[in-house]
């Protein structure tokens, strides 16, 4: 499936992680080691100059997917593999988080926080050369270059996602991570964020993974959309074609859970329960104790992934044959 | 409540808030002015920093020191409740007016079960004994949607999971039987599919109660979904308010037609949201006149001399000189 439009292919991505007790409480209590499979052959591909969102509930490993592949986790099984950048070198990824106050250190200032990956990398010979570009990155994410001698916390919310985003920037990346850039801002200034990272994904030709639970960001921002329950993905298919014609119950529950500001439907269908805990996962389909339509197989079998109707795929044994 | 025509659940008049600083008064509040009829929900939204808590904390008499009611009326259910001390304060909050914060974890005590908890403020709030007091919690907790209730009043908070202990909050809030329930951001810790949960069980307590309820957050979904009438705060100030749809459909403060301009929408894709530049200003530097002046692309001469006051409009009010003289 290697292609040269594909920025990165994830591949059966599998990462578990070990929660057991310390090993003396362990022999003491005689209990057995405890694994946490936090993400589960999770197969997804974005292409160059387009965003893929992943979407789910807290829990379902959308960001540990992030930090999988921004290469901060080691994967446990699977493959990781991002295409060529231009140079012939593999493409660079940088990553967004989403609490702007805790990713920026407060002792640093914003001049020094931007320069530190073009000096890591050496990517200016001389120190002008860099506060120059430090000048320019600011401007490109609408802040001014006076501001570059100030610390985070002279900083609103918004002004410092912008500052992560110049950042992220500094590097010349080709691919960005964005964990939920938006979920710590209020509205009106995640409506500049947002604005800001379309602009700069049709300026700078960037590709995003764009991590959120929030859909209507998602519908705003992604050409493809992955939804995730239980560290598995569910669904995926293009924007459009997911909200149009959900295939999975668990989309179509989520779809119509999430208020609607242009049509409050105030007599909703209400998904029962909650996510069941990662540690101890349900059998068969994760999703069958809150599904509304499971059948017996349901709680018997894994549903595979296949392909849906209208391009994607889906993995529910409900869903109609492609 | 024999008369015809019972009180109000709450009615906030001219309220304004101060906070006295070494560098000079700060006023949070000013001029807040809020109805809330039984049985009604009533949205105040916002950004942060608004005062729309800080709306909620001073009808709860709940002000952190040194901010103090510098001016306006609060009355519960017809009793003015501004001007009481801080003990008779005490009698008020729980058996008129409930209360529900954002995080469910920090709003109970993790060393008590849950029943412990329920029985202590069901006995604090009326004459019942200790086995009456713990019968009246099981059904509590059957009302607030916690499956095995008669079992679960033992567990402990940590055993519950974020929407469990948010309904547990909510049956502490009803044990009082409050007349008014000021729930501060109640679904913002939690999941989307728990939140609409969380959001029609507060509807349903609101009608079957009679009580009104002061829903406090910065997301319009949330609005939309449960509340009957919506107040839009900004910088203090309550600027526009009105029945959801009206608000929600035919914004007329140009600050809430860009708040909803910007908020991705899920019915049609647009290329670019509206955004509203620039920020909401500190407590220490709102601009003379109108405090949005310098955001709004509407801005006139006059906004930047008046502060225009909040007038009625059609069904709503609105805090805009477009709508009171123009703004040239």
């Amino acid at each position: 499936m290697r292609s040269p439009l594909n920025a990165l292919e994830v591949d059966q991505l599998t990462r578990v992680f070990d929660v057991s007790s310390p090993w003396l409480n362990r022999m003491i209590e005689r209990k057995p080691k405890r694994y946490l499979r936090a993400v589960q052959d999770v197969t997804f591909v974005v292409q160059k100059g387009k965003c893929l969102a992943l979407v789910g509930e807290s829990g379902c490993g959308k960001s540990t997917v992030a930090r999988l592949v921004t290469g901060l986790y080691e994967p446990t099984e699977g493959a990781i593999i991002f295409a060529q950048a231009n140079d012939g070198t593999p493409m660079e990824a940088q990553m967004i988080f989403q609490d702007p106050h805790a990713s920026l250190n407060p002792r640093w200032r914003v001049g020094d926080i931007i320069a530190e990956p073009i000096r890591e990398f050496a990517l200016r010979d001389s120190g002008e050369a860099t506060a120059v570009r430090v000048a320019e990155l600011l401007k490109v994410v609408g802040l001014s270059p006076d501001d570059a001698g100030r610390y985070p916390h002279e900083f609103s919310g918004g002004q410092r996602q912008r500052i992560s985003i110049a950042r992220a920037l500094a590097s010349e990346p080709e691919f960005l991570v964005c964990d939920e850039p938006t979920s710590a801002l209020d509205v009106s200034v995640q409506a500049q964020i947002l604005n800001l990272m379309r602009k700069l994904q049709d300026e700078l030709g960037l590709t995003y993974l764009f991590i959120s639970h929030n859909l209507a960001v998602v519908r705003h921002m992604a050409d493809r959309i992955a939804v995730m329950y239980l560290g598995r993905i569910v669904e995926e298919a293009d924007t459009e074609v997911l909200f149009a014609n959900p295939q999975h119950p668990y989309t179509q529950l989520l779809l119509q859970t999430i208020p609607n500001v242009a049509s409050p439907n105030r007599d909703r269908q209400l998904m029962g329960g909650e996510p069941p805990s990662p540690l101890d996962p349900p059998k068969g389909c994760s999703f069958h104790p809150r599904c509304p339509l499971a059948l017996d197989i349901c709680s018997q079998v894994a549903p595979a992934v296949r392909a849906r109707k209208g391009g994607g795929a889906v993995a529910c044994h409900l869903a109609p044959q492609f | 409540m024999s008369t015809a025509s019972p009180s109000p659940a709450l009615e906030v008049k001219g309220l304004s808030v101060e906070f006295p600083t070494r560098r000079g008064i700060l006023t949070a509040l000013s001029d807040v002015s809020l109805t809330i009829e039984r049985g009604e929900i009533l949205g105040v939204v916002g950004e942060s920093g608004a005062g729309k808590s800080m709306t909620g904390m001073a009808v709860l008499g709940l002000l952190e020191p040194p901010g103090r009611v510098s001016s306006g009326e609060i009355r519960i259910a017809g009793k003015r409740t501004d001007n009481l001390s801080d003990d008779e304060m005490e009698s008020v909050r729980g058996r008129m007016v409930g209360a529900i914060f954002q995080d469910p974890l920090t709003s109970l005590n993790p060393l008590f079960s849950v029943g412990q908890q329920l029985v202590e403020t069901i006995r604090l709030h009326s004459d019942r004994n200790r086995t009456e007091a713990r019968v009246h919690a099981v059904n509590l907790l059957k009302q607030v949607g916690i499956p095995g209730a008669e079992e679960r009043i033992d567990h402990h908070p940590h055993q519950f999971s974020g929407g469990m202990r948010q309904r547990v909050v909510i049956a502490l809030a009803l044990a009082g039987n409050p007349q008014l329930i000021i729930a501060d951001e109640p679904t913002t810790a939690l999941d989307v599919s728990i939140q609409a949960q969380i959001t029609t069980l507060l509807r349903r307590l609101c009608r079957e109660q009679g009580a009104g309820v002061m829903l406090v957050t910065h997301d319009m979904g949330v609005i939309a979904e449960t509340a009957d009438r919506v107040a839009v705060m900004y910088a203090g100030r309550v600027i526009e308010v009105g029945a959801v749809e009206d608000v929600l459909a035919r914004p007329k403060h140009p600050y809430t037609r860009g708040l909803m301009g910007s908020i991705p929408a899920l019915g049609a894709r647009v290329e670019r949201l509206t955004q509203i530049d620039g920020a909401m200003p500190r407590l220490n530097a709102v601009p003379p006149g109108c405090a949005f002046n310098p955001r709004c692309p509407e801005a006139g001469s006059r906004c930047l001399q008046v502060r225009p006051t909040l007038m009625p409009e059609g069904q709503g009010a609105v805090a805009c000189l477009l709508h009171d003289g123009g703004v040239a």
